[in-house]
């Protein structure tokens, strides 16, 4: 259900979300407050896209409530994974789908169209491959045109799901600082992800989920080996580095004295 | 040149000479959706669940458009409608529904023993019997089809290729999944007679084929392969006139030539030395 009010963008009260006979999701509370930076964390099958589909509205909840603030404009950032990279646009016409709620008919874009495309593809520093099919890109930059895609659409929440999937280290880091940029500039971004330490460890919010939401917080308050093997099913342990935590599989050592991590989960 | 030139004496070769060229931008242009959604089997399973309509409308003597027609919306809807449940592998279930449609025909005709010409026009194309009202029957579709390409240009764009986004922006996605099998349902239906429905899966999936082979733009894909649909049909019913071949299979052999042509052309052998696809820096 969608209605007005509430000072968060958007909050879920007991909602739970079904897949023919299987419960998805089962009652989940989540706040998303104006400018957050949240990252849910979970297994494969935890409910992290489903959580993301129910919060943009494509999917309606079998019970519970979904409120979104009144006029609430949302971006939907899907995994790349699911892209057809072999289809037949460039990035300039990828990037003008989100302008498809407009009152123009014409299939060409106007003037302001153009501009504004222009503009959202320098601020993400991609404007030179306009004309460029998707297919030609890296995997940085397509991560950006979609990115690009989701912000024409001046969204006050951006939803991504997995965007840091299949990436190496220096493009996890591109990303991230990315959308450390744009939260900066007061988007709220919710994100899922399998990357405890790369992504989630570095935002001001995580949340576990497994069907239902097993901890929310700060990450050094939430990433504990007791959250963390109810929610994936499996002993891990948490070092500290630098004032973050670090987790690790169980059979990974617990002490490392060349490093100096320390293990919390002894501590 | 006289030679060339002498059919077009004849009425029904001009009428034919239309309807297929106007039936091959037409299957060209809704083509484009049909192969970059994946759903070429509908349009093959669609083009034989609509030869039971076509069987039962000829049998019972109701007009072919009415008749064919509401048996192809319904099939249309009914795949539309299986597919986007998910209950069953979507092939499965458009396989089960048209074979059974098709089956249907094929009984039909065989209990209620049916004309001999008649059948083979449905299955295989002809010229012959194409009248006034196919001409208009395919020219209104055809517009049709173009109007829904040109004012929702950009939700059928949005919906073809991220129909999960499409869906979270605002588009109704059901609703332009269900126009464009009502359009694939009314494109089969105007060409069937000059194509046949054995062969209307060709016209739908080869010119948007060379089409993409061709460029990497969504928009220039879609006028190059109505202008191919075209072409073909139109050098398709000539041939077979001079031919005398049927106009289905003379169509389809012209597209699927030109199809090997661009294919050779684009290969990766015939391209060497030109610039490759990588990533850009």
């Amino acid at each position: 259900m969608t209605a007005a009010g509430s000072e968060e963008l958007v909050a879920l009260a007991g909602v739970t979300c079904r897949y023919a006979a299987e419960d998805v999701l089962v009652d989940v509370d989540l706040d998303v407050a104006p400018g957050a930076f949240v990252g849910v964390v979970g297994p494969s099958g935890s409910g992290k896209t489903t959580l993301l589909r129910v919060i943009a509205g494509s999917m309606q909840p079998a019970r519970g409530t979904v409120t979104r603030r009144r006029g609430l404009r949302i971006a939907y950032v899907p995994q790349v994974e699911t892209i057809d990279w072999s289809f037949p646009v460039t990035v300039a016409q990828c990037v003008l789908m989100a302008r498809v709620r407009g009152r123009r008919l014409l299939p060409w874009p106007s003037s302001a169209e153009r501009a504004a495309v222009g503009e959202i593809l320098a601020r993400l520093d991609i404007e030179h491959l306009r004309d460029r099919h998707i297919r030609e890109l890296s995997g940085g930059q397509q991560q950006r045109v979609f990115i690009a895609r989701a912000m024409l659409g001046e969204p006050e929440l951006l939803l991504m799901d997995e965007p840091t999937s299949g990436v190496d280290v220096r493009l996890r880091h591109e990303i991230l600082h990315l959308l450390d940029d744009l939260n900066a500039r007061g988007l709220a971004i919710l994100l899922t992800t399998h990357d405890l330490n790369g992504i989630a460890a570095h935002l001001p919010h995580v949340v576990c989920l497994n069907r239902t939401v097993l901890g929310a917080g700060r990450p050094a308050d939430v990433l504990t080996p007791d959250v963390l093997e109810r929610t994936y099913g499996a002993s891990m342990q948490v070092l500290e580095h630098g004032g973050m935590p670090v987790v690790v599989d169980s059979f990974a050592h617990r002490h490392d004295p060349v490093t100096g991590l320390s293990d919390r989960s002894v501590v | 040149m006289d030679e060339l030139l002498r059919p077009l004496q004849f009425e029904f070769f001009r009428n034919g000479l239309m309807v297929a060229t106007m039936a091959g931008a037409l299957c060209g242009l809704v083509g484009v959706y049909v192969v970059l959604k994946g759903m070429s089997y509908i349009g093959h399973g669609l083009s034989h669940a609509i030869f039971g309509g076509f069987a039962a409308s000829t049998l019972l003597g109701i007009n072919f458009l009415l008749g064919a027609g509401a048996w192809g919306v319904a099939s249309a809807l009914m795949i539309n409608g299986v597919t986007r449940r998910r209950v069953i592998a979507s092939d499965a279930a458009i396989g089960v529904i048209t074979t059974a449609s098709f089956a249907l025909g094929l009984a039909l005709f065989a209990f209620f023993d049916g004309e001999g010409a008649s059948f083979d026009a449905a299955l295989f194309g002809s010229i012959l019997g194409v009248g006034t009202q196919d001409v208009i029957a395919v020219a209104v579709v055809s517009v049709m089809a173009s109007a829904l390409v040109f004012l929702r240009y950009r939700a059928l764009l949005f919906t073809t290729f991220d129909p999960e986004v499409a869906d979270v922006s605002g588009v109704n996605t059901a609703r332009m999944d269900a126009l464009l099998m009502l359009v694939l349902a009314g494109s089969i239906l105007a060409t069937m007679k000059i194509l046949g429905v054995t062969l209307i899966a060709a016209a739908l999936v080869i010119p948007p084929s060379v089409a993409r082979m061709l460029t990497n733009s969504f928009s220039r894909m879609l006028w190059m392969s109505a202008t191919i649909g075209a072409l073909c049909g139109f050098a398709g019913m000539n041939l077979s006139y001079h031919l005398d071949v049927q106009s289905g299979p003379t169509i389809v052999l012209v597209a699927a030539t030109i199809f090997g042509v661009i294919f050779m052309a684009t290969s990766p052998l015939s391209r060497r030395g030109q610039r490759r696809v990588r990533p850009a820096a």
